[in-house]
């Protein structure tokens, strides 16, 4: 899929720095990884989701699970955007006695959902989700974003079949579809296509979209539920390490740890942003 | 047991909007009467583990009590990652319900017999573990079931078996119960799940020969209920744990855990009966491959004159 994609804006560059942040903290993580979503989440948290940070348990809100947590910084630095936690957070990723883990967990992070970190369990848990607001007669909508490697597992499928069968319209699955997985391309590795073709034969409607675009996605996410007797697959098309040029692309920036020193400096030289 | 199990979650539910069963491609028609009445918290989901336990996390997190019903090898086996992650990590109310724990399926062979489910279920953090000895027991473990705060593993046994159980003891989630209050007991007997009542018999049976056992009823396997074993280890010579389940992990040694976790200044004699490291050979019935392995009251009570 070819895309016209434009450059990054302001936000997703401040946003990168932040999860660029939470590398430098930890002096590790899943930097590709956390690249890629960023769009995604970003156009969920601006424009998508009811949600309040003061009151992160509210009932009425829109649930966002991150399957593939080890994504995670990502999430964080939506959640540290929004303020459901300080953005100094961020310098203590992974430290001994800080919240914010190499996966997010549901009991230590405010603003997180689930905990994930093994993959193939988020969309099992979103189903729950689902079928709970419509056991409560709730409008709450849940959205779930998977790996292109992380739906590999069998999991993912038997809850996409459950999803179908119960035509969960309340249930958004999204596919961070970067096209690289930890050993390499995911179409040398375990091809994932014909991609859509599987969403819709288990019962999702399905649309493409580009997943660093802004305008695109709120566009995408503005037709949710594609049918409104089915549960809703986006395929958004993302580049792993997107912003960080010499990370993308590249199946060896998935994780990293004792990064050089000079590096965090690089990365924020890329996006434009002073502070390292 | 079964039936007792499944009724009275249609009970629960009739008194509490939170709870839910799911099942796991059962036996057709299974709480048609619950589905009835509340179609939108009754569940018949296809066969898929993985997601039937991801899918009651789900709702759990948003308040629900889900009772998840399958076979308990499948219950256990298949789907442990969500178990141990989706259901333990979560620390969340959701029950998982075992059909046939132990030798219950024997004529179905290795891969129907869960055997080593109670040592794989207490080896999660918050997990809690029950296997009752009847139906009528079960009625009392799941009408406290909803207020028990972490997830519960409930094993059940063929259904049928004697009612040994008395109402008179009540029933709390981790607390033992003495069965058997022997005068001048030389020996404890702890057990769980159906053995308890083979294991009354086989005490019975030793007491004209001088022989006396206590018998303790450990009914929740975690949180073991350490202060009633280690005040009753500590009046006898000998300790007999016996379960239908590997020796490996179950209820034997959780035992030997907590005696020698202290602070008993002299652990007594233990000894534990259980089935063997191995995958069963044999089919038949139950009944045949708890004889075999030395379950049934005849061999439990030689085996206590052995050891005396």
């Amino acid at each position: 899929m070819q895309y016209n994609t434009p450059d990054l804006d302001d936000r997703s560059k401040y946003l990168r720095s932040l999860v660029v942040r939470g590398l430098k903290g930890g002096n590790r993580g899943h930097v590709g990884s956390s690249m890629s979503p960023i769009e995604i989440l970003r156009v969920l948290y601006d424009d998508v989701m009811h949600y309040d940070p003061q009151n992160p348990a509210m009932k009425k809100r829109d649930r966002c699970i991150l399957s593939k947590g080890h994504g995670c910084l990502a999430l964080y630095a939506l959640l540290a955007d929004k303020r459901y936690f300080p953005v100094e957070e961020l310098d203590r990723f992974c430290h001994r006695d800080g919240i914010l883990g190499g996966h997010p967990e549901q009991n230590k992070v405010p603003g997180v959902e689930a905990s994930t970190g093994a993959l193939g369990h988020g969309l099992s848990i979103g189903v729950g989700m689902a079928l709970a607001a419509r056991m409560d007669r709730r409008d709450s909508r849940v959205f779930v974003t998977m790996g292109d490697g992380e739906i590999n597992e069998g999991s993912v499928w038997e809850a996409a079949m459950c999803a179908g069968k119960h035509k969960l319209s309340n249930l958004i699955a999204i596919i961070d579809y970067n096209k690289i997985q930890s050993a390499g391309l995911t179409r040398d590795i375990q091809d994932l296509e014909p991609l859509a073709d599987k969403w819709t034969s288990f019962g999702f409607a399905v649309e493409e979209v580009d997943g660093h675009n802004i305008e695109a996605l709120r566009a995408v996410f503005a037709r949710t539920p594609f049918n409104l007797e089915k549960p809703t697959a986006i395929i958004a098309h993302t580049i792993k390490g997107k912003g960080i040029p010499f990370a993308e692309g590249d199946p060896k920036w998935h994780h990293h740890s004792r990064f050089a020193p000079e590096i965090f400096q690089k990365m924020n030289d890329a996006l434009g942003v002073s502070n390292a | 047991m079964r039936k007792a199990c499944i009724n009275k979650v249609h009970e629960l539910a009739r008194n509490d909007p939170r709870v839910v069963f799911i099942g796991s491609d059962l036996s057709p028609g299974l709480l048609d009467e619950m589905k009835a009445e509340m179609p939108l918290r009754h569940y018949m989901e296809g066969i898929a583990e993985m997601n039937v336990v991801g899918m009651a996390a789900g709702m759990a997190l948003d308040g629900y009590i889900p009772f998840v019903n399958t076979i308990a090898t499948f219950l256990t086996r298949r789907c442990y990652e969500q178990v141990a992650l989706d259901v333990c990590l979560h620390r969340l109310p959701v029950r998982l319900i075992a059909n046939g724990g132990g030798v219950v399926y024997a004529p179905l062979g290795p891969t129907h017999l869960a055997v080593e489910d109670i040592a794989i279920m207490r080896a999660l953090p918050n997990m809690t573990v029950v296997a009752v000895s009847d139906h009528e027991e079960m009625k009392r473990l799941m009408d406290v079931s909803l207020e028990w705060p972490d997830p519960i593993y409930i094993r059940l046994g063929k259904g049928g078996d004697p009612v040994v159980s008395d109402p008179d003891n009540g029933f709390t989630i981790g607390k033992g119960i003495m069965l058997r209050e022997a005068d001048k007991a030389q020996v404890l007997i702890v057990s769980t799940g159906v053995m308890t009542g083979r294991a009354l018999t086989a005490a019975e049976s030793l007491s004209p020969e001088g022989y006396e056992c206590d018998v303790l009823h450990m009914h929740t396997i975690k949180p073991l209920d350490r202060k009633l074993l280690l005040q009753r280890a500590s009046q006898v010579k000998t300790v007999i744990t016996i379960e239908e389940h590997s020796v490996i992990g179950g209820l034997g040694s959780a035992v030997v855990d907590c005696l020698v976790e202290g602070p008993l200044s002299t652990i007594p004699i233990i000894r534990k009966i259980g089935l063997p490291d191995k995958f069963m050979e044999n089919y038949g019935v139950q009944d045949d491959l708890l004889e075999i392995h030395g379950l049934q009251p005849k061999a439990i009570a030689q085996f206590i004159r052995e050891t005396l």
